[in-house]
């Protein structure tokens, strides 16, 4: 359109200026530079980067340090069962058995059958009684005479000292001939010992405690010192032997419901609330301190002597939870589905975690975008520091020459000869001794970085006013007498500024590339704050390496992309800068 | 060119001196020094037996280790051992700094100068073909992939590669210079087992110097092919293949003589993260434990042979480059 208006009002010549368009230098520049497709993909990947990490965190849902868990349910050792074959022992109030009583009664306890079996210990003489099956009653034995049989002729005689009544004579005349050798009279029971040929001793025992294999659990912690009473264990179990539904102790009425091979539940007379089981089984619970429920120990002691390997069991909660039981040796380990709330550690990608989670049950996702910023921000804010100083330091150095160039390029010559890497592991290991918190590290980082990272700037800055310094139009501000000021920044500076926005992108990718280093060792950003290499530090657990490719890979494509997408640019910028070798 | 040298030397020397005293001085400002991690040691193993106290055995190491003298003394005791030869003994590994310098820098030295071997021959090709077809497919090519293998960060490259051939192939070993059962191998065995191991790190280091060599020989050799002494080979009809090979190639070498011998001293002075992420004891590696533990005659002597590295390849790269180019005068 315009190039017509200029035809119609007027001829320009063939070297007229105006037919030529002028751009700006600098729009020169941005032209050559949007002409350079790898120039426009490094803006593209950096673009990315840059709305990944300040508004991929925005959006994230989660925070960068939000721990996941997870419930997962594991078949775990809840409890074990054994099969009682200790004899427990219950004396009156008062009364003890001691235990060389004990261990004789365990010697002789397989030898009573049907007749009393008497040891001797503790200075008496003692007998064993069996009241039932794994069931006895021990006590001292008291002799009180002798019974003779001469063929029909029963003849009772009492030691000296002692008394024998009639009823209790013919009583034991009725034993004998009916070959009894216990019988009792008005609740005192007495017993016959075979001696020789046909003679018997004849003799009382005083009861002094009971022994079972059965062991009782009250519901409820208030009656655990009742079941365990002598009288109340007493009557419950002969009640149980005999087979009966009621037996009464210490005045009080109980009702039983007994199972096949002594199990049972016992009830208070007129209550339907189970009072306390009995059982031969004892069980207990895996982990110490826990208690396991009346409901749950008669379950279990029901399933074992039933001989089943698996129950169902309705807990507190009401749901029903499902039981296994295992033999191990003489014990049964019963497992059970547990739910447990756990920390979702390397959960595989998922709708809600796109790339899973990490180490710490964190979002990797989330992470990155959060550690993408960190990333960012330490290279820019380290690449301003090494330039705001190399500036400073190689203007002057520059500009001034002489001692005070030579003196401060010795400085920097000094400066880049310490080794890079030793200093930061020094740093780090400092700065790990004063546990500096994880934000005021990341600004040490930074200082320590751009302290370290300066003298490159500084030498090409100095390069460039040196050589700047002696052109004619730098000649020619001295002549005109422009201030020292203005020659600096409105005539050098701007001269400089195309290769240090060059160098500057280029190194933004390196600084990046060694803040990532320094991190993956574990010298740079610290948890809970996130950098794109401390993300890949966990690949150095060559579990997560080998299992967990969706926790390290995206971060190192990150951070090769991202420094891909400077050197892009950077290069671009530089054959926009400089068209001399676009030839 | 000698006055150039003498006083080349001279303030090596001199920058030598001070690093090696700032490197000093930040070794013994580490919080948890050797001397008190041997101390906890000493003092947990003794404690059953009712021995010294941590505190006794800090005060009695300090003075075994000579860590009751300041910084300046200190530095110069260290300096004073050194000029006679005398590099101390490494606190970490037990045996005189030299000894352990001989037995590790070989492992070193060969990584680096097969990885340079390879670079060159892989490098120099690329960088003039891409340069004789500027702009084309090939030329984008090149240039993408050197700036790719630029901007690997070398613990990602690292990793990626044992994921790949170690984890995933399973052709090599993950870590360390020998095999599992190294010690049954014959000498040829032996041999070929150490070379196994080598691959992974050869591999990692040259992919990662790649891409700056590439990029230098082409921009160098650009230059050149724009130069109008090549416009008059060209114009006298030479063919294209003794315009590149004998007027071209031999100017792109000024160069990269002269950064080559650059990376000549750099072939002592080891690849810590490399050797590190694979365990090749290498200077490296070794100096990178003895640093982390606090190891101070070990570091310093890596840390002055650093040093030293650094300014000789910076003469050597002044010296090379008139050499090579009798236009430039280093003076």
């Amino acid at each position: 359109m315009s190039e017509n208006r200029i035809n119609n009002n007027e001829q320009l010549a063939l070297d007229d200026g105006r037919r030529v368009k002028v751009l700006s230098p600098g729009m020169m520049v941005f032209k050559r530079f949007i002409r350079n497709k790898l120039a426009i993909a490094g803006i593209i990947i950096l673009t990315f980067m840059f709305v990944f990490s300040f508004l991929g965190g925005v959006i994230s849902p989660y925070r960068q340090d939000q721990v996941f868990y997870k419930t997962d349910s594991a078949n775990k050792e809840y409890a074990s069962a054994v099969v009682n074959t200790e004899y427990r022992f219950f004396t009156p109030d008062g009364a003890q058995l001691s235990t060389l009583v004990r261990a004789n009664f365990s010697r002789v306890v397989k030898d009573v059958g049907e007749d009393d079996v008497a040891f001797e210990a503790d200075g008496a003489s003692w007998n064993v009684h069996r009241l039932g099956e794994d069931f006895y009653a021990i006590g001292t034995a008291k002799e009180l005479g002798s019974v003779t049989m001469l063929g029909k002729i029963v003849d009772v005689k009492a030691k000296p000292g002692e008394e024998i009544s009639d009823t209790v004579k013919d009583a034991a005349l009725k034993a004998v001939q009916g070959g009894s050798l216990q019988f009792e009279v008005d609740g005192q029971s007495f017993m016959l010992t075979k001696g020789k040929a046909k003679s018997y001793t004849l003799g009382t025992m005083s009861e002094a405690g009971i022994a079972s294999l059965l062991n009782f659990n009250a519901f409820g912690g208030e009656d655990d010192a009742l079941v365990s009473g002598y009288g109340f264990r007493r009557a419950a179990e002969l009640a149980l032997r005999a087979g009966e539904q009621t037996f009464e102790a210490d005045g009080e009425a109980y009702r039983l419901d007994s199972d096949a091979d002594n199990s049972a539940v016992i009830y208070r007379a007129g209550s339907d609330e189970a009072m306390a089981s009995v059982s031969n089984v004892i069980v207990s619970p895996m982990t110490t301190g826990a208690t396991l429920e009346m409901d749950y120990k008669a379950a279990v002691a029901e399933a074992i002597t039933q001989k089943q390997m698996a129950f169902e069991y309705v807990n507190a909660a009401g749901e029903t939870e499902k039981h296994t039981i295992r033999m191990r040796g003489n014990n049964y380990i019963i497992y059970t589905e547990q739910q447990t709330y756990l920390i979702d550690m390397y959960a595989a990608p998922s709708m809600a975690h796109p790339l899973g989670t990490d180490d710490h049950g964190m979002d990797v996702l989330t992470r990155l975008m959060y550690g993408g910023r960190i990333s960012l921000m330490v290279g820019f804010v380290v690449m301003l520091l090494e330039n705001l100083i190399g500036i400073i330091i190689g203007g002057i150095s520059g500009y001034f020459g002489g001692w005070v160039d030579t003196l401060l390029m010795r400085f920097v010559d000094l400066f880049n000869s310490i080794p890079y890497y030793p200093m930061m592991i020094i740093a780090g290991a400092i700065m790990d001794a004063f546990e500096v918190p994880p934000y005021t590290r990341i600004f040490l980082l930074m200082a320590i970085m751009g302290i370290m990272g300066w003298t490159g700037v500084a030498r090409v800055v100095r390069g460039q006013i040196l050589s700047l310094r002696e052109q004619d139009f730098m000649v020619a501000t001295e002549a005109t007498g422009v201030r020292v000021s203005r020659r600096i920044f409105r005539h050098l500076v701007p001269n400089v500024m195309p290769l240090l926005i060059v160098q500057a992108t280029m190194g933004l990718g390196s600084i990046i590339l060694t803040e990532a280093t320094l991190s993956f060792l574990g010298l740079g950003i610290k948890y809970p704050l996130a950098s794109w290499g401390s993300i890949i530090n966990a690949a150095s657990n060559i579990y997560v390496m080998t299992n967990f490719w969706y926790i390290w890979i995206p971060a190192g494509v990150l951070i090769v992309l991202t420094v891909l997408g400077f050197n892009f640019v950077g290069d671009g910028l530089r054959d926009a800068f400089d068209p001399k070798m676009k030839r | 060119m000698w006055k150039f040298i003498v006083r080349r030397t001279a303030l090596a020397l001199v920058i030598i001196f001070l690093g090696a005293f700032i490197i000093y001085g930040v070794m013994r400002c580490m919080p948890t020094s050797f001397v008190e991690s041997l101390a906890r040691q000493r003092a947990a193993a003794s404690s059953t037996t009712g021995g010294k106290s941590y505190q006794q055995w800090l005060a009695e190491l300090n003075e075994a280790y000579h860590m009751n003298d300041d910084v300046i003394t200190g530095y110069f005791n260290w300096l004073g051992g050194v000029l006679k030869g005398d590099f101390g003994e490494s606190w970490k590994y037990g045996i005189p700094v030299v000894e352990k310098f001989n037995q590790v820098i070989w492992y070193s030295v060969v990584l680096n100068i097969i990885t340079l071997i390879l670079e060159v021959v892989i490098c120099i090709p690329l960088g003039i073909q891409a340069a004789r077809h500027q702009y084309s497919g090939f030329d984008y090519g090149i240039t993408v992939f050197a700036m790719l293998c630029i901007s690997l960060p070398t613990f990602f490259l690292a990793t990626v590669l044992k994921y790949i051939f170690a984890v995933r192939l399973n052709w090599f070993d993950l870590y360390g210079i020998v095999g599992r059962y190294h010690e049954q191998l014959s000498a040829s065995g032996k041999i070929w087992d150490m070379v196994q191991h080598m691959v992974l790190p050869t591999l990692t280091l040259t992919m990662l110097n790649v891409g700056g060599l590439t990029r230098y020989t082409r921009t160098n050799m650009l230059e050149v092919l724009n130069a109008d002494y090549i416009r008059t080979a060209r114009a006298k009809g030479l063919s294209e293949r003794v315009v590149i090979n004998r007027h071209a190639f031999r100017n792109t070498l000024i160069p990269l003589v002269s950064y080559m011998s650059y990376l000549v001293p750099s072939l002592f002075s080891g690849s810590m993260i490399t050797e590190t992420l694979y365990q090749i004891p290498g200077i490296g590696y070794i100096s990178y434990d003895a640093m982390v533990a606090g190891d101070l005659p070990f570091t310093m002597f890596y840390a002055v042979f650093g040093l030293l590295l650094t300014q000789v390849s910076l003469m050597l790269a002044d010296i090379m480059y008139a050499v090579v180019d009798p236009r430039v005068r280093v003076n």
